[in-house]
């Protein structure tokens, strides 16, 4: 059995059936788990004092909201070379989330950023990199909804994430040169000496989970709308003719 | 080529074309400026490469969609497609039509309007460097948004969004050329950064334009 045979919307539409119930349980627990544990169960920090909790919204949003958009890429690729319609359909429905994502992360930030750096916004890399990635994601959206004929929508957005994400990386770069950052490194990564201490890390770590098992949801939930909207629509020409 | 090529500019040039459109608009944005930040001088010639590049941006929008939407609405786009010319060998001419009618009169009237906002001498020269660097790929990447929306309703407004954050890494290294320059600072590496990025739009936006071209005729 190879892979590509979940590129049948028939059988997606049964394997998904299938594993939603269990990915929404996932979903609750690990999200609800880790933001209790994270707001209530764990001290303030010694130089911020409670705003650090914000970390356990901000950095789960920003972590997906890059990585939705490498999956939209992903699946705009497959859609162009194989073209399988649950792929093309998969990032239409990413798209909303990995906006609303962006926006979290950066209303998050905002509100993190007024009390310890004395400013809503400052035009740090970071930040600006993430705004220039939401105005991407408004794009795509807006071709989606400008285009009636659905397979020339799939093909032209395709074309569309695939040329933006290397613009996107283009400009994650390019604002290096342009302005210093006022923005910490990475909170989580493998090969750092030194992390954020183990007391946050770990409820920090369960939101992660929480946050992409609430975006599998969605994602499923959407495209299974997709795919039955296709087919009504499908149906509807048929009666018409 | 080059008869897609003359043919391109003489519909620009004719009347109806809307070539001086451009020229005009970045006249007109040039002379806000001052109205909206104040006549202080030498706060003008802080942000002048800046304005300058912004408006060269802008103007550069005006005339994009129709770079395809005529051609498309006359039948001419079909024929053009399905001549021997490679699809996207007539994406880079009708690109560089676009270019000589637009960019290349924004290279021309930039100084003079750089002095008007008092920009230091030293800034002009790697201002015309870098707008001669930069504004084909303008052209470029605009002709791959237009392509995105032809035949679209609304589709200028739809091409604006889409084309002006595919913008932002030429802009930065754009402007950054002319204003490192302008401060008296060696403007070669933000240049030649620029004209790399510029070279490889130019040799990659035909190929993207040139298949969003193909699923519109489909």
């Amino acid at each position: 059995m190879s892979f590509w045979e979940f590129a049948n919307p028939a059988r997606f539409m049964r394997l998904s059936g299938r594993i939603l119930p269990w990915l929404v349980a996932l979903a609750v627990l690990s999200l609800g788990g880790g933001l209790i544990w994270g707001f209530f169960l764990t001290p303030d920090a010694d130089q911020f004092g409670s705003t650090v909790k914000i970390i356990y919204i901000h950095v789960p949003s920003a972590f997906l909201a890059i990585n939705i958009y490498f999956m939209m890429f992903v699946t705009s690729l497959i859609w162009l070379i194989r073209r399988h319609h649950v792929s093309a359909l998969a990032a239409k429905a990413a798209a909303p989330i990995g906006a609303a994502m962006t926006l979290v992360a950066l209303v998050t930030g905002a509100l993190w950023g007024q009390p310890m750096w004395g400013t809503w916004w400052v035009w740090d890399p970071r930040l600006t990199s993430f705004l220039i990635m939401f105005v991407f994601y408004l794009g795509y959206l807006a071709l989606w909804a400008a285009i009636e004929e659905p397979d020339k929508a799939a093909d032209l957005t395709s074309i569309l994430a695939l040329v933006g994400s290397l613009f996107a990386v283009l400009s994650r770069y390019a604002v290096n040169f342009w302005n210093q950052g006022l923005h910490q490194g990475a909170s989580l990564s493998m090969d750092a000496e030194e992390n954020v201490s183990d007391v946050f890390w770990q409820p920090l770590v369960l939101s992660i989970i929480g946050f992409f098992a609430l975006f599998l949801v969605l994602l499923l939930i959407g495209t299974r709308t997709e795919i039955r909207s296709r087919r009504l629509r499908a149906m509807l020409m048929q009666e018409a003719n | 080529m080059r008869a897609l090529l003359l043919r391109d500019l003489r519909l620009a040039l004719r009347s109806g074309g809307g070539a001086g459109l451009g020229l005009a608009f970045f006249l007109i944005v040039v002379m806000l400026i001052p109205f909206g930040i104040g006549p202080d001088t030498a706060l003008l010639a802080r942000v002048a490469p800046g304005v300058l590049w912004v408006a060269a941006l802008l103007a550069c929008l005006l005339s994009l969609d129709r770079l395809f939407q005529a051609d498309a609405e006359d039948g001419s786009l079909d024929i053009i497609a399905l001549s021997p010319l490679p699809l996207e060998g007539a994406v880079l001419i009708k690109a560089l039509a676009h270019w000589m009618t637009t960019g290349l009169p924004l290279i021309v009237a930039a100084p003079v309007l750089g002095i008007t906002l008092n920009l230091p001498s030293g800034g002009y020269g790697w201002l015309i460097a870098s707008l001669a660097a930069g504004t084909p790929a303008l052209s470029a990447l605009g002709a791959f948004a237009a392509s995105l929306t032809v035949g679209l309703r609304r589709g200028g407004l739809l091409l604006s969004l889409l084309v002006l954050p595919l913008y932002i890494p030429t802009l930065i290294f754009g402007a950054r050329c002319a204003s490192v320059a302008a401060n008296g600072q060696d403007a070669l590496p933000a240049f030649l950064i620029l004209a790399g990025l510029s070279l490889g739009t130019l040799a990659l936006a035909p190929f993207a334009a040139a298949a969003a071209l193909r699923s519109q005729l489909r």
